[in-house]
């Protein structure tokens, strides 16, 4: 992965819910990405499905992506073409889920960045710049592993890759041969 | 391994070395879980791992829209049904219930390491089981590979007390998801993130298992990895009325176990709990919800819907009409549930009461079918979640409750306290 990311922000408050990401009326479309992505944030910004663009980012508020299971909130936001998600905090199996389809979490703190700032998350000096504003925010690096997931593409590719899910963990403790 | 949480218990025992907080491990599931609305991707992981027999023993339900709504999901069960005769996976049919109590029913044990696509699967944390919600791909490598990667969770320790001998009683109109509600109001809905909560004292010890279900069922609503209650003589006594008793171990927290907080829940002067729109923290006392009219109101889903909580707002319905102006569901949460409501005639009370008994599974809890909510609609639900568009409709209203002030709600129209019908 590239150390530096670049792009433009879309930005949402506090307790985005899996709900508001990706609504549960959409239940039916889940065996169709592109159909279910075109309403990806649809009850916090309808504007969102249809104006991102390719290499934009999500920044939020805290516990981003609290609520359900369901990996199509990862993954709708990687449909419509979004590296990152930059949040005060993160629900856990966001999270997770996240990590495991590719998509950069970075926490931090995120008041003062607005909605179409021009935002770059810098993985080798562990800060993000709001270049629109001048901001400049520290955060504590992914471990090693998490990244590599995330670098490989996804767990499935990483394990698919390197032949296990020990691999990622320095311990190497386990085989995790496939 | 005598030290250590409830969670370091667990995973060191099934680790068979001790681990503490804050340690990465590897290790290996004992049982994992999907639906309608997560297999399919799962699956598709797994194969793609180019796997053709699961490693772990792999349980699929269909019970998030069933019996299938709509053509798309009826394909959805189709390809459930061929993957699990293929790969012989259990397959739990529609009517059957929902994924949480068919596993508390049936297949969780203390002690277990249990992963599931869907983020209730903290439910079965009553049991004693390391059981915790992950997405597809999580619960797809771990079908593949029989094991998953974990962080040994920080713990808080939550002990609640209540009333008269001992602080085992609640008060009356009490009951465990008024406790689990006011719970998520003191911690916030992100309060315990990715953290075990542990729940005990005296007001928990003397609860039935269903208490504990309902309670470890929402811990995820405070941001938690599990729920977690002690394995003792009331989750004895479950296993052993249904045939599992080989199964029990007994598990409590070590004497020197390290928690990063703990709180004492008094709640012996509690009143029932309503959690207002649109955030499940947000719980006052009934007093302050009373008289908001109601629209739908809706008894069951994985964290209210077992018998105890039918036989309670039975008690409270026998003999009443449902307001005019309400609609009301019950969802029994499992076939079992459903034929001892039968046997014990809450059916017929709810029916002769003006409701509607809906088949066993999740009903309208996730929005997909079912009891739909209609433009500024109002729905007080005995559900987990109160998210706006939850119940399928971003213009509608969800307040969370007890299945008795869900009762008391339907024969008043409005939200209503069920103390003046429980005297
Ligand atoms: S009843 Fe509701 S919360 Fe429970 S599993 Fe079903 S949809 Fe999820």
């Amino acid at each position: 992965m590239e150390k530096v990311i670049r792009g433009r922000v879309w930005r949402f408050g506090d307790g985005i819910t899996t709900d508001h990401i990706i609504p549960g009326r959409y239940f039916h479309l889940r065996g169709d990405l592109p159909a279910l992505a075109a309403h990806a944030m649809e009850d916090a910004d309808p504007e969102f499905a249809r104006g991102a663009r390719p290499g934009d980012i999500v920044v939020a508020g805290r516990n981003f992506g609290q609520g359900s299971s369901r990996e199509y909130a990862a993954l709708v936001l990687v449909e419509r073409g979004i590296r990152a998600v930059v949040a005060a905090s993160f629900a856990r199996i966001f999270f997770r889920n996240a990590i495991n389809v590719g998509l950069l979490p970075v926490v931090c703190d995120t008041a003062g960045i607005e909605a179409g700032d021009e935002l770059e998350i810098d993985l080798g000096a562990n800060v993000v710049r709001d270049l629109t504003r001048g901001l400049v925010r520290g955060f504590a690096p992914l471990p090693r592993w998490m990244l590599r997931i995330i670098e490989d593409g996804g767990i499935v590719p990483h394990i698919l890759a390197h032949g296990g899910l020990g691999l990622a963990f320095t311990s190497g403790e386990d085989d995790g041969r496939v | 391994m005598s030290g250590g949480t409830l969670a370091e218990k667990i995973l060191s025992r099934r680790l068979g070395r001790p681990v503490a907080a804050g340690e990465f491990v590897v290790a290996p599931v004992d049982l994992v879980l999907a639906h309608e609305g997560t297999a399919t991707l799962a699956i598709e992981r797994f194969s793609t791992l180019g796997k053709h027999r699961p490693a772990a023993p792999v349980l699929l339900f269909l019970d998030h829209a069933a019996p299938a709504p709509r053509r798309e999901l009826a394909e959805v069960h189709r390809r459930m049904r061929a993957f699990a005769a293929g790969a012989g996976a259990h397959l739990h049919e529609v009517g059957a219930g929902i994924c949480h109590q068919i596993v508390a029913e049936r297949w969780a044990s203390p002690g277990q390491i249990i992963v599931g696509a869907d983020s209730h699967t903290c439910t079965a944390g009553a049991l004693g089981a390391f059981a915790t919600g992950m997405g597809s791909t999580d619960v797809g490598v771990a079908m593949a590979l029989g094991r998953t990667w974990f962080r040994v969770p920080e713990t808080i320790r939550v002990d609640f007390v209540g009333d008269g001998e001992g602080g085992r009683h609640l008060p009356p109109g009490l009951t465990a998801k008024d406790l689990i509600l006011h719970l998520i109001a003191l911690l916030g809905d992100d309060g315990a993130a990715y953290k075990a909560i542990e729940f005990g004292g005296p007001a928990v010890e003397a609860l039935d298992m269903e208490g504990r279900l309902t309670i470890c069922n929402m811990a995820v609503e405070a941001g938690a990895k599990v729920g977690l209650c002690a394995s003792d003589d009331v989750t004895r006594r479950f296993l052993e009325e249904r045939g599992r008793g080989e199964h029990f171990v007994p598990l409590h927290p070590g004497p020197g176990a390290q928690y990063e907080r703990h709180l004492e829940v008094d709640v012996a002067g509690l009143s029932p709990q309503v959690a207002f729109p649109p955030a499940v923290d947000r719980a006052r006392p009934v007093e302050e919800a009373a008289g908001i009219p109601i629209d739908q109101v809706l008894i069951g889903t994985c964290t209210n819907g077992r018998i105890s909580d039918l036989r309670l707002a039975a008690r409270i319905l026998e003999g009443r009409k449902v307001h005019p102006g309400v609609r009301l569901l019950v969802a029994p949460a499992s076939r079992e549930v459903y034929l001892q409501a039968l046997r014990e005639g809450l059916l017929e009370v709810f029916i002769a009461a003006g409701g509607t008994v809906l088949p066993p599974g999740c009903g309208p809890c996730v929005g997909v079918h079912l009891g739909v909510l209609g433009d500024g609609e109002r729905c007080l639900s005995t559900q987990n979640r109160n998210f706006p568009g939850r119940m399928g409709n971003p213009r509608g209203e969800i307040y969370l409750a007890s299945p008795a002030t869900a009762a008391a709600t339907a024969v008043k129209g409005a939200i209503a306290d069920p103390r003046e019908f429980l005297v």
